[in-house]
């Protein structure tokens, strides 16, 4: 399958999808619930807020320290690797990434891969191309083995199945799991997904997992996990893949604590995960375990672009705790799978340009209005609404002079859009001609048209008052 | 944020600027003049430049840079005297105190002034709960209220806890919390008329937290919001209406009432 195509977002659709969504009762319960169990969760964690702001301008400087110096610290990440016996490789585009993994996978003869939980996977369709190829790859995230197993994609970056209920799982299992009765207790649907999954650790030939932070000084792959799987993932099969983005990468192991703890508390309200993964090579000779190779694939796949921009740079400083989707009141009412990409949400609407280009995705920049919650609690504090106004300019514009053009710039170019707001700005500067539009309208305030486009669908229609403050306060100063 | 917790406030002033708003101006002129009112009971003079038209957010935040800049510049200069400049909405005060200054970054003598002019910028209730410091005598029946703080006033301007501490000083005013109150009504400007079903929903969803605590009115100190409401309000043919926070509090404390 081809992953453009896949994440091609048109505006029509995205507006189709979300209609449906918001119309869809059982939906809006279920993810309203989600998130303000997910926002309590949060808020418990951060019981002081001088502390937490603290916390917060640490972690941003850590990320903007990070990559101010990225080139150099990638170098120093591969030299690191290289010298503790990890195998790395680049990849400029998803088909690179899919085709390194695969040639990996082939020369040890693969017929299965486990894959812990890893975005960057899902970014690349990574599963699609290993089918395309005639190996499984098995999602071992018990959220990804549901999703993967319905197949659907995560409407969520850390919880994928967080759309789905009890009941629905259950009845999934009881339908695709051979072998599983119908039960809808949690424990064991748990119970099911893990028997299946631990007879997959035992036989792939390759284990598959994501990366939180890449320490350069070390050369070392932290991840953070939750369910054990992503242990299993990396230590059982004799060849382990990691992957991840090139903007993941810190200078020295001091940085990680503080983008750990806020990740985890930003994301699920967990001081900490039950697993801290710290990579740093395959089995080394007289050792009982581990892989015996290790390779770190680190994917573009837009980020250079972003990284181009000063300001649209601060949308690398992500660190993926989906903090910003749980607060936003457009991602709680339409759901993940509405946005269409596989980053859903405010970080989605901000990176997904970069990764498929504006004529793909400019609608998605307009899917906000700008409350500033994501922005409130972005743990690493990217602007995100100030990145979203940016977006929604370069769509609908050429480049500036002596900025590159973004992938897909001016995709949104519309001439009565430019019309409307070069008439709106010529009334606007003018403060006669503007005062005589108030008078207008004003006195000739019955024609108000009654059907205002998107406005009146659920609202009565905007009337102007019978005198403006202008006419008013004009009066009064004669008086 | 960054206007959050740590302005430092001057002492009340003789004279201030009062910048009213396209909305008002055109939408709901009752809420400015009874602002202008407030500040004047205060001994305050409320000069109003007659060549005031917006502050530009509509422009700005549907991604027309130029535009934006040029209806910016057109009220740059609009307030030569060193007063305070007084706007009746966390949003649109948000766009002149934030906003102007990084609109104007790439013009060296530009940028001084949209400083200078962002660091005179309150929004009315701040003005008037921390410069004014007003005292307000309730003379209005007991009533339930709810508090709807915009968007831009809780997270740009860190203001919305000042309209519950004016809404604090009146006794017979119960202010009433409803659920989810930090989040967006859904307005977000030209967002509703981008993307209505979700706008709608979080209207919609709104409402319906207000009409859940039983409140008999509720106030906010945007208008956008208070719009977005209130036309949502009257075509599910409810009597429940908002209203701004300045006609509220003039309203509860009276012409010749208040302090005099």
């Amino acid at each position: 399958m081809n992953a453009q195509h896949l994440q091609f977002v048109p505006a029509s659709e995205f507006r189709q999808r979300a209609a449906a969504a918001v119309a869809d009762e059982h939906l809006r319960r279920s993810f309203r619930g989600a998130m303000d169990f997910l926002i309590g969760k949060r808020a418990a964690q951060f019981p002081d807020a001088s502390a937490l702001e603290r916390q917060r301008a640490l972690a941003e400087h850590i990320r903007k320290y990070s990559l101010a110096r990225l080139p150099e610290l990638l170098e120093q990440l591969e030299r690191k690797l290289t010298e503790n016996g990890v195998q790395v490789h680049w990849a400029e585009s998803p088909e690179q990434a899919n085709a390194i993994i695969i040639d990996i996978a082939r020369r040890h003869g693969t017929k299965l891969m486990v894959k812990g939980k890893s975005m960057v996977s899902e970014e690349i369709e990574l599963n699609h191309a290993m089918a395309d190829a005639g190996m499984e790859a098995l999602e071992s995230d018990m959220g990804e083995y549901i999703v993967q197993l319905d197949g659907e994609k995560p409407s969520h970056i850390i919880m994928p199945a967080i759309h789905k209920t009890k009941e629905e799982i259950a009845r999934l299992f009881a339908a695709k799991v051979p072998g599983a009765s119908y039960t809808d207790s949690v424990d064991e649907l748990i119970g099911i997904g893990r028997a299946v999954l631990r007879e997959k650790f035992r036989t792939a030939e390759i284990g598959l997992s994501g990366v939180n932070f890449a320490v350069a000084e070390t050369g070392t792959l932290c991840l953070v996990e939750n369910e054990g799987n992503g242990r299993m993932c990396t230590t059982v099969p004799d060849v382990h893949v990691a992957i991840t983005g090139i903007e993941k990468v810190v200078e020295k192991l001091e940085h990680v604590p503080p983008l750990f703890g806020l990740l985890t508390r930003s994301a699920t309200g967990q001081a900490i995960t039950t697993y801290f993964n710290m990579i740093s090579g395959p089995r080394k000779p007289g050792e009982k375990d581990g892989p015996r190779e290790v390779h770190l694939v680190l994917v573009d796949n837009g980020r250079t672009q972003a990284y181009a921009d000063e300001q649209l740079r601060s949308t690398l400083q992500c660190i993926r705790c989906g903090a910003c989707m749980n607060h936003c009141p457009v991602y709680t009412r339409i759901g993940g799978h509405a946005y269409g990409t596989t980053y859903p949400g405010p970080i989605g609407e901000i990176i997904s340009p970069h990764m498929l280009g504006l004529a793909a995705t400019h609608v998605l920049p307009t899917a906000s209005s700008l409350c500033g919650a994501c922005g409130e609690v972005c743990p690493v504090r990217i602007p995100i609404p100030d990145l979203l106004i940016r977006l929604r300019a370069e769509a609908q514009h050429d480049a500036r002079p002596g900025h590159a053009p973004l992938l897909g710039q001016g995709a949104a170019k519309s001439r009565l859009a430019d019309a409307v707001w070069s008439g709106w700005a010529a009334l606007y500067t003018r403060p006669a001609l503007y005062r005589a539009f108030g008078w207008l309208a004003t006195r000739f305030r019955a024609l108000t048209p009654p059907m205002q486009s998107g406005w009146t669908v659920s609202r009565t229609p905007l009337k102007p008052a019978s005198r403006t403050l202008h006419d008013e306060m004009a009066a009064r100063n004669k008086r | 944020m960054e206007g959050c917790g740590n302005r430092k406030y001057p002492e009340k002033p003789a004279s201030v600027y009062f910048f009213g708003t396209c909305l008002i101006d055109l939408f709901c002129p009752e809420a400015g003049l009874d602002a202008v009112r407030l500040l004047e009971r205060e001994g305050i003079e409320v000069h109003f430049p007659p060549d005031q038209t917006c502050c530009g957010q509509p422009a700005h935040s549907s991604g027309f840079p130029a535009q934006t800049r040029a209806v910016a510049l057109a009220q740059l200069r609009l307030f030569p005297e060193p007063w305070p400049v007084i706007v009746p909405s966390g949003s649109c005060a948000g766009m002149m105190r934030h906003h102007y200054p990084k609109i104007f970054a790439d013009d060296p003598r530009l940028l001084v002034e949209a400083t200078a002019l962002a660091e005179r910028v309150y929004e009315l209730s701040e003005f008037l709960s921390q410069v004014v410091r007003i005292r307000l005598i309730d003379h209005g029946e007991p009533t339930r209220v709810a508090l709807h703080t915009s968007c831009a006033a809780r997270r740009e301007m860190g203001t919305h806890v000042h309209a519950r501490t004016l809404l604090d000083q009146l006794p017979g005013v119960e202010v009433a919390v409803h659920a989810h109150e930090s989040e967006c009504c859904g307005f977000g400007g030209t967002f509703s008329l981008k993307h209505p079903p979700i706008s709608s929903a979080m209207a919609g969803d709104k409402v319906d937290a207000i009409k859940e605590t039983g409140a008999q009115t509720f106030v906010s100190a945007d208008c956008g919001c208070l719009f977005n409401l209130n036309h949502t309000l009257r075509k599910r043919e409810d009597r429940l209406q908002g209203q701004h926070l300045a006609t509220f509090l003039w309203q509860r404390t009276g012409s010749e009432g208040g302090r005099q």
